[in-house]
């Protein structure tokens, strides 16, 4: 996977949508992830986004870490067939702290491609 | 999502628009209602719940008509202008920002005003009402004067009655807020109007230092937007 946007000088994530438009312009794939839903506590809120192109390098974040990368490939699949996809994921409580959702909540990711 | 929809985003958030991103989950069918503008080729009825999503501040998913809907609320952040750089400011301040808001430190007395006070927000030594005007106070601004000094104080107050803000805080005692009100109201606002002057100011937890007295007015802040 490869390395995350740095931040900004002030600290704060990068804008993912900004990011998603400058790879866009520079003719990469690339594929918005929105958290569109959560049950429990969740580590991002609902409208989190997490941005990626088809070399799975990414920007912003959908959770504490633990389904980015299952996120990215299939974000990278959406580049590649053209079609939005949503993803359910949930964690039982005695995994959620290895994975990072410290809850064991769920989320709801909203996976799509953009497109000229 | 089409890029020309990604860029028009980005583009309403660099206006500093409130808008509302509705993406209908099953088609990847996409609209953008920006506040105040008809979204074209949307649902009224999931228009009207966007709107509603915008007025709440709050991104969710809903079913209408037997359709999933995304509304991905994407407001700028709240502003907060602080009126008088005073001791009370610097505990305000860094717990505004906490909090999301924007903040912006307003005192034309410019020994008051120091970077060095004021880390990281927005300072400002033009004369209260002169800044306020500039800055174009909407429904997603708050105002807090602190001076206790009407030179400073009421412009601002006056400007932040003629404007739609959320929450306007003043502080000093009930007395002091007597004289306020009678000078404003000499000016020829109406006692409704008034009313929206939270004084004193923050909700009663009998603060008595400076970082408890902003703390009530980050909780009073904080109930003037949420329970509008």
């Amino acid at each position: 996977m490869a390395e995350p946007q740095q931040l900004r000088p002030d600290g704060s994530d990068p804008d993912p949508l900004a990011v998603a438009e400058r790879w866009c312009e520079e003719g990469r794939g690339v594929a918005v992830a929105t958290v569109i839903s959560t049950w429990g506590s969740s580590p991002r809120p609902v409208g989190s986004q997490l941005v990626l192109d088809e070399d799975g390098r990414f920007a912003g974040s959908v959770s504490g870490g633990c389904i980015e990368g299952a996120v990215i490939a299939e974000g990278i699949e959406a580049i590649r067939d053209g079609r939005p996809r949503v993803l359910d994921f949930g964690v039982s409580n005695e995994r959620a702290w290895e994975v990072g959702l410290t809850c064991g909540g769920k989320v709801r990711v909203y996976v799509e491609p953009v497109e000229d | 999502m089409k890029h020309p929809l990604l860029h028009a985003v980005l583009e309403a958030r660099t206006r500093k628009r409130p808008l509302v991103l509705v993406t209908e989950l099953g088609s990847g069918r996409q609209w953008l209602q920006i506040e105040g503008e008809p979204a074209s080729g949307l649902d009224p009825g999931v228009s009207e719940a966007a709107r509603d999503a915008l007025r709440r501040d709050r991104s969710e998913t809903v079913e209408l008509a037997g359709a999933g809907y995304f509304l991905h609320v994407m407001s700028p952040p709240l502003r907060l202008f602080v009126v008088g750089a005073v001791h009370i400011a610097q505990a305000l301040v860094p717990m505004a920002s906490l909090l999301g808001y924007a903040v912006t430190v307003i005192d034309p007395r410019r020994a008051f005003v120091t970077g060095e006070r004021f880390p990281g927000v927005t300072v400002v030594t033009d004369w209260p009402d002169e800044a306020l005007d500039a800055a174009g106070l909407d429904a997603r601004s708050a105002v807090v004067t602190l001076t206790h000094d009407p030179k400073l104080d009421d412009p601002a107050l006056r400007v932040a009655l003629d404007s739609p803000a959320f929450y306007i805080g003043s502080l000093g005692s009930r007395r002091t807020h007597a004289r306020r009100i009678e000078r404003l109201a000499g000016a020829g606002f109406a006692p409704e109007t008034l009313a929206r002057v939270h004084a004193p100011v923050g909700i009663d937890i009998g603060a008595v230092t400076a970082a408890e007295i902003a703390a009530s007015i980050v909780a009073e802040l904080t109930a003037g937007f949420r329970k509008r």
